[in-house]
């Protein structure tokens, strides 16, 4: 019989991490991070490398700092006064935390989709150029309306919406509004796309349609997705990292994760145990 | 017992019959197997007995302390000889004003005539009578109403149910009365004004171009005949409230955007505190504060650069009246900034814009419709200011465009017309109740607009 471990001891359990947290030639490597809210210590020394063009999903139950540490890949964390990250982040060879970064120019590279869909309460065309607009992507109006078209297509959503780019964006449906703010973060060609739970929000049907889109974008982008749901998990990702209060406790291909969990606690969460 | 102890004394009679009824409706309760078998909690059947025992006296309480000082007057007059009764109506009053004097002081009552003695004492026996009718009925009244509404507990008397629809009834009469002083209010001004559009032809009032309220008193006396031409008064106020909300709009606007988005959390607790104090300042004191430093400032300015600048000035008073407006502005404005979601503004930040684009691109044509509303506020609240004007603007009712000449406003009008001695039928006076009626009708619209504006806002984030 599996034992439940309690919170005194799981920091005991949790020594390091098991399985293959590194890869060759990663996308996004990070070593040994630590997080903290104010005095606060939410992330604990995680190591992890993000493979280019996969797809992987965070999981752990809530509070485990799952968000936290997505949000530091773009630097989100910066704009919370008392979120204080240390370690080393790297996109490629750059150091994403160097002084010489420009978080805005970082965030135009690796782009993020939300849990709650939130369009800006502008028309559908001007939700997807507001990025282009900004970073000067198209020297003119046709340009526009190219890169326009072309993101919502790969968002899936051009079919829907193509006769009515100027209504406004907070009028579509939930799930149309997620893959609305999916082709948002697409129009300015970001090389990663972070996405915190961006399904949690939606019914069954759109959730499907939202899965099926990340398969279709891992062609072009490397993924890294924050989910609750075990089998959304095992459906779109290659690989999957399991967090428990603040601590990466085991990284392996979803599969085995699945199948055959290395660490009794991951066991335990996948098998329903808690979570 | 007078109106006063009598009040206490129901209010004492009203809680009695609320605890009582909460013990008859528990007793009920034992007897019927407990407190869930009851239609309501005990509370209400107590709060039923209460209503019972209060509502129908004091109504009787009210009515009667409305109607017993007219009732008395006319007894009272038909009391006296028919040479008093038969006297004008203005002697009548003051020879019942003596007699309410000498009813009131033994030292009056030694100078009075019989008559008047006699009168005197037969006002106090019926105000005496009076009073003890009225304690009398009252609390019959309430006694009889606490046994009434005690006798209807039961088990399934339905307490709860009533006592919502008297709290029901309640809450409808008092917000009747609002609504009824508002409408009373506006008939007022619009009779008074339509008297006014007898004597001066709407069209002169709305369009003529000169302002000089000066009629002649007696028909021998030299003098004007009067001018009443709204225009250059509407012109001074716009002219005024223009400059105010050029000041306004952007200083309060820009105080918003900073405080809400950029400042630490510290300054934000020093600067907002300062702000609502801005607001809490007395018109009077910007007056002055207008008139005395600011005015003067203008002027020497004014005369280093060579242009003749009045001693007041419109700009002098725009000036003033915007700053007093900036608090209304930011506060407004940052209530609407900060409803703008934290998303909206994150979901910026990850498509890798700065805090300023977040700014200018998503959140204030988020917020937009909500800030036109306050400005809009704002204007009428700039139009009605009078006291800053009367100090600093002056009262020359002038056809100009320069800011810096004296103008005058419709308010500041309005004032002038009705202080001091009045006839309250000349054309003069009743030009006031034209200038308000315009102007409550100007504040009205820009109110209606900006209700509009802020309503259709709060649509877009259901
Ligand atoms: N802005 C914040 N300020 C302080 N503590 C926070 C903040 N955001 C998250 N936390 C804390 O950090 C921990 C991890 O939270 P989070 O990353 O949101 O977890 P998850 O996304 O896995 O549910 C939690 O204990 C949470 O209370
Ligand atoms: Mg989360």
């Amino acid at each position: 019989m599996t034992q439940v471990i309690e919170a005194p001891d799981i920091h005991q359990a949790i020594k390091q991490t098991v399985g293959s947290p590194f890869t060759h030639k990663p996308k996004i490597s990070t070593r040994n991070v630590d997080v903290f809210y104010d005095d606060k210590q939410a992330i604990f020394d995680v190591s992890l490398d993000i493979g280019s063009h996969e797809v992987i999903a965070l999981i752990g139950p809530s509070g485990c700092g799952k968000s936290t540490y997505l949000r530091c890949f773009n630097r989100m964390n910066d704009t919370i006064q008392s979120c204080r990250v240390t370690g080393e982040f790297r996109l490629e060879e750059e150091d994403i935390y160097a002084r010489g970064m420009d978080p805005v120019l970082l965030r135009a590279r690796i782009g993020m989709v939300f849990q709650k869909p939130n369009p800006f309460p502008k028309s559908i065309y001007d939700n997807v150029a507001y990025g282009p607009k900004l970073h000067g992507l198209a020297s003119n109006r046709a340009e526009l309306d190219e890169i326009v078209v072309s993101s919502l297509q790969k968002a899936g959503l051009y079919e829907e919406v193509k006769d009515r780019l100027n209504a406004s964006g907070t009028g579509l449906s939930g799930g149309q509004q997620q893959r609305l703010c999916i082709a948002r973060t697409i129009a300015v060609s970001p090389e990663v796309i972070l996405m915190d739970e961006p399904a949690s929000a939606l019914d069954p049907i759109a959730t499907a349609t939202i899965e099926e889109l990340i398969d279709e974008l891992r062609q072009n982008y490397t993924i890294v997705i924050v989910t609750h749901s075990m089998q959304q998990a095992a459906r779109v990702s290659q690989r999957t990292a399991y967090f428990h209060l603040g601590k990466l406790v085991e990284v392996g291909d979803t599969n085995q994760i699945f199948t055959n969990p290395q660490h009794q606690l991951t066991e335990n969460y996948i098998t329903g145990r808690f979570g | 017992m007078n109106s006063t102890t009598l009040l206490v004394t129901l209010i004492g009679l009203a809680i009695l019959a609320y605890l009582y009824g909460r013990k008859r409706s528990l007793a009920v309760a034992v007897a019927s197997g407990g407190v869930r078998h009851l239609h309501s909690l005990p509370r209400y059947y107590g709060y039923m007995t209460a209503l019972w025992c209060g509502l129908p006296a004091m109504i009787v309480l009210l009515l009667w302390s409305m109607l017993e000082p007219a009732v008395l007057n006319q007894q009272l007059i038909a009391s006296l000889p028919v040479d008093v009764q038969n006297l004008p109506e203005s002697q009548l009053g003051l020879y019942l004003n003596d007699l309410k004097l000498i009813a009131g002081s033994a030292e009056q009552a030694q100078q009075a005539d019989q008559v008047k003695i006699d009168a005197t004492v037969y006002l106090q026996h019926m105000q005496e009578l009076s009073a003890w009718f009225k304690t009398a009925l009252v609390l019959v009244l309430a006694l009889a109403g606490i046994i009434w509404g005690a006798s209807r507990i039961s088990q399934h008397f339905q307490a709860r149910n009533s006592v919502e629809m008297v709290t029901r009834i309640i809450l409808m009469l008092s917000s009747g009365i609002a609504v009824m002083a508002t409408i009373g209010i506006v008939l007022s001004v619009l009779f008074e004004a339509l008297r006014f559009f007898e004597a001066v032809p709407v069209w002169d009032f709305l369009f003529g171009l000169e302002w000089s309220p000066q009629t002649a008193m007696r028909s021998d006396q030299v003098g004007s005949s009067g001018a009443f031409g709204a225009v250059p008064l509407f012109l001074g106020t716009m002219m005024i409230a223009a400059i105010a909300m050029l000041i306004a709009v952007p200083l309060g606007l820009m105080t918003a955007i900073y405080l809400s988005q950029f400042a630490t959390p510290q300054f934000r607790n020093f600067a907002k505190p300062v702000l609502e104090i801005l607001a809490g300042i007395p018109t009077v004191v910007y007056g002055f504060f207008a008139a005395l430093t600011v005015a003067p400032l203008i002027r020497t300015m004014g005369e280093s650069l060579g242009l003749a600048v009045a001693s007041e000035s419109a700009l002098a008073a725009g000036i003033v009246i915007g700053v007093m407006i900036i608090p209304f502005i930011s506060s407004l404005s940052d209530d609407v900034i900060n409803a703008v979601p934290e998303a909206m503004r994150e979901g910026s930040y990850a498509l890798g814009a700065t805090r300023a684009e977040t700014v200018r691109k998503v959140i204030i044509p988020a917020a937009l419709p909500g800030i036109v509303g306050g400005v809009l506020l704002a204007v009428s609240r700039a139009i009605g200011e009078t006291m800053i004007v009367v100090m600093a603007a002056g009262l020359a009712a002038k056809m100009t465009a320069n800011p810096l000449d004296a103008v005058t406003t419709v308010t500041v009008q309005i004032v002038t017309l009705l202080t001091g001695d009045q006839e309250f039928d000349s054309p003069k006076t009743l030009a006031a109740f034209a200038l308000g009626l315009m102007l409550f009708v100007t504040t009205l619209i820009l109110n209606v607009i900006a209700l509009y504006v802020v309503r259709k806002y709060r649509e877009q984030y259901e």
